[in-house]
């Protein structure tokens, strides 16, 4: 360049162009937004501790004076008295959850190695085709979907939520994406030069090197099938789920802000607890997600 | 580059390289030596293909025939599609609120991912990891949107209520998710509530990788202010992610519908805040008019891949 540059340094290091107007500015958008995100969340919790008389004050108040676990006693108490026992909805929730989720990191992980690392005829398509699929929302798939769980006996069955999550493209994309750029091609071929199956390659060498698109994977089957609330595919009560049962407390009307908050709480405690503890894994997964064009 | 192995190599009976074979013979031979790949994919490529694939083939089949889930389906054409556009107001209304709900909460989301993404990448890790948790988590605590309805309810107890009552803006309590005026904007503001997702941590990620090197350089080769390190160091360096994330931003986008029927109710008043799949909820799920919800279908199909489709094109010239 012709014009000399000023530059800032700091223990000899480059330091980068920050403005404290920009700074500020950020900061100030930055709280903003972040008050706008967090305030319901954190009113939610609040409205779930307060006690009745709270509830019902007027005007309505943005914290809690005599904090009380009535509400989730109470939505307990709810749930227990209900036709269907309380720890049934949730033996559904789990069993669909851990069920739909095993199924989905088994298969989509073994496609995603097979894709991303075996070199056959056919892998530009069946990657092509996920990516594809991530573009539509599952929804069009629907009706076709009722009728084919009606000719399979599926309908109202645990089969007819279980099966299709195993098939599910999100974390199998994500897998795939991270195996491309985590695993070389060099370690799996010395692998396979010294005899190990592809079965054995995929399972000794390429997974242990993808924990954290594994917990990726889990994380975002689980949090789907965790929060399956009514399905077309469901009729009896018996085999719905906790979330279901939740949002028939909060319509019935039995007690208004208290319990129904309460119950909100109470699903939105698993999915967040999940994602703190994985949180540097589902990054390091996402920093391999992009798509070349 | 050739994974054809040595061992393999050398007990071949006679050397034959890809040259010597039509493209047919090598397809074969290839399939054959990795057939285990197949086997590797079949489970789940065989579901997928069952629940995913199979019903968007099936349903624009269906979208062309008159199928009353008894008799075999009879091929009408377009009587679908002509029904759709000529006699279903409801349709029209829905298409419009389908892409007035996109069109902001798809590039509104996006932007505010990158963003913020963008925002706290600077921030320390610690910091940063809470930071990323409290605009996250709305988009993964199931149902808890629920919250708006206390905020917006209907009588002077709900706190926009309240508030507008106090300052002398409103004489009588908004019945806020029952008026036509009100349904759409506040559905809107509460689904880009909850749409920080995938596409915001994959920001995250990406703007991880970019090198702090390149950052210095560029401060050596003039960069001037943080803006122009964004548009000729940053976005560049993260083009994949930047597509990854546009694909989910729409596709969400697209997706709210369950928000919707959630605070509004299903039909919403007055259908203001009806939606494509809304429409698809009605026709296929309770009417079971199987071959028009499937012509609804292969339409927000159709709609959901072209503005994916033009988006990427867009996005392809970031930073050239």
């Amino acid at each position: 360049m012709a014009r000399v540059q000023k530059l800032r340094t700091r223990n000899h290091k480059v330091v980068l162009n920050r403005s404290v107007g920009g700074d500020l500015g950020i900061t100030i958008f930055l709280v903003i937004l972040g008050a706008f995100m967090f305030l319901p969340m954190y009113y939610a919790i609040i409205q779930s501790l307060k006690p009745l008389d709270e509830l019902w004050a007027y005007p309505p108040k943005f914290y809690v004076v005599k904090p009380t676990g009535n509400n989730f006693a109470l939505m307990f108490k709810t749930l227990t008295d209900s036709w269907v026992p309380f720890s049934r909805y949730i033996f559904n929730t789990v069993l669909i959850s851990v069920a739909g989720t095993f199924g989905n990191l088994v298969c989509g992980s073994l496609a995603a190695y097979a894709v991303s690392k075996i070199k056959f005829p056919g892998r530009k398509l069946l990657s092509d085709l996920v990516t594809y699929s991530l573009m539509f929302h599952p929804t069009v798939a629907g009706i076709v979907n009722f009728m084919t769980m009606s000719k399979l006996g599926w309908v109202d069955t645990y089969l007819a939520i279980i099966i299709p999550a195993w098939g599910s493209t999100l974390g199998m994309f994500l897998m795939k994406q991270f195996m491309e750029s985590s695993v070389a091609d060099t370690v799996l071929e010395s692998a396979r030069l010294d005899g190990a199956s592809e079965f054995r390659t995929y399972w000794t060498i390429a997974m242990p090197m993808v924990k954290p698109a594994w917990l990726t994977l889990i994380v975002y089957s689980f949090k789907d099938l965790w929060n399956t609330g009514s399905s077309i595919y469901i009729m009896s009560e018996q085999l719905k789920t906790f979330n279901y049962a939740i949002q028939q407390i909060v319509s019935g009307g039995i007690a208004r802000a208290g319990v129904a908050t309460a119950a909100a709480v109470v699903m939105m405690v698993v999915p967040v607890t999940v994602f703190i503890i994985t949180q540097s894994n589902i990054i390091e997964t996402m920093s391999t997600s992009g798509m070349k064009d | 580059m050739s994974t054809e192995t040595i061992a393999e190599r050398q007990t071949a009976k006679k050397p034959v390289s890809r040259k010597d074979m039509t493209m047919f013979q090598w397809t074969i031979k290839e399939m054959k030596r990795n057939y285990i790949a197949y086997i590797m994919c079949f489970p789940f490529f065989f579901i997928f293909t069952l629940f995913t694939v199979g019903p968007v083939v099936l349903s624009l089949f269906y979208s062309f025939t008159i199928f009353n889930l008894i008799e075999s389906p009879q091929i009408v054409f377009f009587d679908n599609y002509i029904r759709l556009f000529v006699d279903d107001d409801v349709f029209l209304t829905a298409v419009s609120n389908t892409f007035v709900f996109a069109v902001i909460t798809g590039p509104v989301s996006y932007f505010l991912s990158l963003f913020v993404a963008w925002f706290i990448n600077e921030l320390p890790p610690k910091i940063r990891a809470v930071v990323t948790l409290i605009f996250y988590a709305p988009s993964i605590s199931g149902g808890i949107y629920m919250i708006w309805q206390v905020f917006f309810d209907s009588d002077s107890y709900g706190y926009a209520n309240y508030v507008l009552l106090r300052l002398g803006i409103i004489t009588e309590p908004i019945a806020w998710f029952k008026n036509a005026d009100y349904v759409m904007p506040l559905c809107i503001v509460v689904a880009l509530w909850t749409s920080l997702g995938v596409s915001f941590l994959s920001f995250i990620g990406g703007l991880q990788t970019v090198s702090k090197d390149q950052f210095e350089a560029g401060a050596v080769d003039g960069i001037r202010n943080r803006w122009q390190e964004l548009w000729f160091i940053t976005l560049p360096n993260m083009k994949p992610q930047l597509l990854f994330g546009a694909i989910m931003s729409i596709t969400q986008s697209f997706g709210f519908g369950a928000i919707v029927t959630a605070l509004a109710g299903f039909p919403s008043v007055n259908y203001a805040a009806h939606t494509i799949m809304h429409h698809l909820e009605d026709y296929g799920g309770q009417r079971f008019e199987v071959s028009y919800a499937s012509a609804i279908a292969f339409i927000l199909f159709c709609i959901m891949i072209g503005a994916n489709l033009l988006v990427k094109k867009v996005l392809s010239k970031v930073g050239q």
